[in-house]
């Protein structure tokens, strides 16, 4: 065996005075972490295979096991940080490609924490949302230049299809096989309640999930894995992902070994067989090719859903969102640099794409210069925390925004960051029976109908401090944002004052 | 049999019309006259007993997510024709674009000349669909990229012999499915995830049986081609990258 440089990143403390050999920490770590002893009749730990995701913890009955980071250090050294040695010997060990799961973990701006919501003092009466009306519904779909009514007031302009979201939040694609089937029906049965709608991502829908069709986007990427005319019915509107936050520019990759007979079906793919979304949509290498999917989508649905295109958040995302709507797109989806994945290649995650906030507001106002803002909704996504991310995005412009790492977060993930291993001990970001079934979602689906509905009443109190009864006339008001701690490009960009002014 | 002139009719009213002609009667035949450049014909489209017939040249993502229709074309196809097809038969009586059965699930496709770039391109199979594409004359690039299942045949005929059947690239990414072609060429003119394979009594069977079809779908006789004179290629694996990555 050759020599491996791999040291621990986590330390498994057990208080020996806790611990009754209950053994529920072995059965539980699909990392197999622990085992016990029987001579010594203890457990034991190797801290090398930990990957801090909390199940021990959380189900030891008599809470004995603490998790901490390990405390071996490298010789301080602010360059030659503690990640970057090891990535190296990982690299130097396999030979292989960096792959990281969920969103970029670095020390880059969050943008959101730099901006600051206004409140009514005085001048204008704030609004009690406990006990005064406050709409937080939005309609989701192109709106016409015009309305028209005839004589009796009745309208006769034909609108295009919309959308109705009880609350300005949708969850974000993730496929089936990236992360299980009772995760999904945790989010369309959580997504139905609310009145709002969750995503297939591209892994094809289960047959088993048609049901929950109203409250579902599908999605269709360039894999075009269990795509078909029932598929593209389905829903209330298809999203063509064209790029995604944690990995712009590169495809998808299922391997092989994540194929299995429920994956097969959906993905309509053969056992074990790699699904492997490439890179681009080989029919689309321009706007006017966008316009051709969008429009053979619409043909094949006859006319009857919106359509999104979800990009990644790059340098020239206001010009491309603008082709984006003239190509007839009816919802524009971009996705922040900080977006969660089940895996990607570490360096493009790391180091590809910009943060959300610029690409909104700088996406929104070109197309309200361009006159054509009416003509889609924007939906953004990529590392939404909180409901005042939510309400700073619809005040730079957003339509409604997509969460994805925070749905996940209720559901159990503790951001261990271990996706794409496949040994999800939550039962969410794997296909391994006996882990798929630890998620139950009957109890789920409450837990994010919970958080839903504890930010939909944060954001009607944030909507009513400001004086504003509703979503929509929130949306774009940058009057109601300020800057702290920014410069005068970012202020400028973001359209927004300084704190102050 | 029902004819409908389409010259100046929209697309989008073009297939509205062809949706309510086949609503109205399962088992009804269509002949579109003056096609200009119509895109969408037949997308969608489920009437297995159904036949429609194409005289001028149909626009892009013809027969786009058909799901069992047959359509034949008295004339040049576009791109993308079969765009995710799941079922039904396509016949083009002369030459295509690019991208032709892109993600193509099931059904077959039959070209009477030559075709354009990345045609087949990330073609599947799935269960007992088998797609097939079946090209009379000469291919461009990245033939049968990505392609994960299904059956791609290049008869090479009536090409000079200056002209390249294939062009390079050919099965690059492939990891499932069969390409058949009717030249032994050497390996550079592949993807480096493709090899050559021995020939069975199935692929004479399976190659007789769509020769068959050509020669009778474009009254063309094809005795002269010797089955051994086929090469047959095939993916190395069906998991071309599951090497390529350390977790971290």
């Amino acid at each position: 065996m050759s020599l491996n440089f791999n040291t621990p990143l986590f330390e498994i403390i057990r208080d020996k005075n806790k611990c009754i050999q209950c053994k529920v920490c072995v059965r539980q770590c699909a990392n197999e972490v622990h085992w016990y002893s029987s001579y010594e009749n203890i457990v034991n730990s190797d801290n090398n295979k930990c990957v801090n995701c909390h199940r021990c913890v959380i189900l030891c009955p008599t809470k004995a096991i603490t998790i901490r980071k390990h405390r071996l250090e490298f010789r301080n050294n602010s360059n030659w940080t503690s990640n970057a040695i090891k990535e190296i010997q990982k690299q130097a060990d396999t030979g292989g490609v960096l792959l990281s799961s969920m969103g970029n973990p670095n020390k880059l701006p969050i943008y959101w924490d730099k901006i600051l919501l206004n409140a009514s003092q005085v001048t204008n009466p704030s609004i009690d949302p406990l006990r005064e009306p406050m709409e937080t519904k939005v309609m989701i779909g192109r709106k016409p230049d015009k309305l028209k009514f005839n004589k009796q007031g009745d309208l006769i302009t034909d609108m295009p299809p919309q959308i109705e979201l009880n609350v300005p939040i949708m969850f974000s694609a993730m496929s089936y096989g990236s992360i299980s089937k009772n995760a999904h029906e945790a989010l369309a049965r959580a997504a139905t309640k609310l009145g709002i709608c969750y995503n297939t991502g591209e892994g094809g829908l289960n047959k088993d999930f048609y049901k929950y069709g109203k409250n579902t986007i599908v999605q269709v990427a360039s894999g075009r894995f269990g795509v078909y005319k029932d598929y593209l019915n389905a829903g209330v509107g298809i999203e063509i992902k064209i790029g995604q936050g944690a990995k712009p520019g590169i495809g998808g990759h299922l391997p092989g070994k994540k194929v299995g007979a429920d994956v097969s079906v959906t993905r309509m793919i053969p056992i074990g067989s790699d699904a492997i979304s490439p890179a681009p949509h080989h029919d689309i290498y321009s706007i006017e090719d966008l316009r051709q999917l969008i429009f053979a989508l619409k043909e094949t649905t006859n006319y009857s859903k919106p359509i999104f295109v979800k990009i990644a958040a790059v340098h020239n995302a206001a010009a491309i969102a603008s082709g984006i709507v003239r190509a007839g797109a009816d919802v524009v989806v971009v996705d922040g640099f900080r977006g969660g994945t089940g895996a990607a290649p570490t360096r493009v995650r790391d180091n590809v794409g910009i943060p959300i906030e610029f690409a909104l507001a700088s996406i929104d106002q070109r197309l309200r210069e361009e006159g054509i803002r009416n003509s889609a909704s924007l939906v953004i996504s990529g590392s939404i925390r909180n409901s005042s991310d939510i309400v700073k995005a619809i005040a730079l412009g957003a339509d409604a925004v997509y969460i994805g790492s925070a749905a996940l977060i209720a559901m159990g993930c503790h951001m261990c960051r271990s996706c794409s291993t496949g040994k999800c001990n939550w039962g969410i970001a794997t296909q391994q029976y006996d882990l798929v079934k630890r998620l139950n979602p009957d109890i789920m689906y409450k837990r994010l109908v919970n958080l839903i509905s504890a930010w939909n009443h944060e954001i009607q109190e944030m909507l009513g401090g400001m004086g504003i009864n509703a979503v929509d006339s929130l949306r774009g008001n940058k009057l109601m944002l300020r800057g702290i701690d920014l410069n005068e490009t970012e202020l400028r960009i973001l359209g927004i004052k300084y704190v102050g002014e | 049999m029902k004819i409908i002139d389409a010259l100046d009719v929209p697309y989008r009213t073009l297939n509205k019309l062809i949706d309510t002609v086949l609503l109205n009667n399962n088992e009804e035949n269509i002949i579109l006259k003056n096609i200009f450049g119509q895109r969408y014909i037949g997308r969608g489209l489920s009437y297995k007993n159904s036949l429609i017939q194409i005289y001028g040249t149909p626009g892009n993502d013809m027969a786009s997510y058909m799901n069992g229709t047959k359509i034949e074309v008295f004339g040049n196809g576009q791109d993308a024709i079969g765009n995710t097809m799941n079922e039904g038969t396509v016949i083009i009586h002369g030459d295509c674009g690019d991208t032709i059965g892109y993600a193509m699930r099931g059904g077959s496709i039959y070209i009477k000349g030559n075709v354009g770039y990345r045609v087949g391109i990330h073609m599947k199979e799935y269960k007992n669909m088998k797609p097939v594409i079946v090209i009379g004359g000469k291919a461009g690039e990245f033939l049968g990229e990505y392609m994960a299942g299904g059956i791609i045949i290049v008869l090479g005929i009536d090409i000079s012999k200056s002209e390249k059947i294939v062009g390079k690239f050919c099965g690059t990414g492939m990891h499932g499915g069969v390409i058949y072609i009717y030249e032994n060429l050497e390996d550079y003119n592949f993807g480096k995830e493709v090899k050559k394979s021995e020939f069975n009594e199935k692929d004479v069977e399976l190659l007789s049986k769509h020769i068959k079809f050509y020669e009778k779908a474009f009254s063309r006789n094809l005795e002269y081609l010797r089955i051994e004179k086929f090469s047959k290629y095939v993916a190395i694996g069906k998991n071309p990258y599951s090497n390529m990555y350390c977790n971290y």
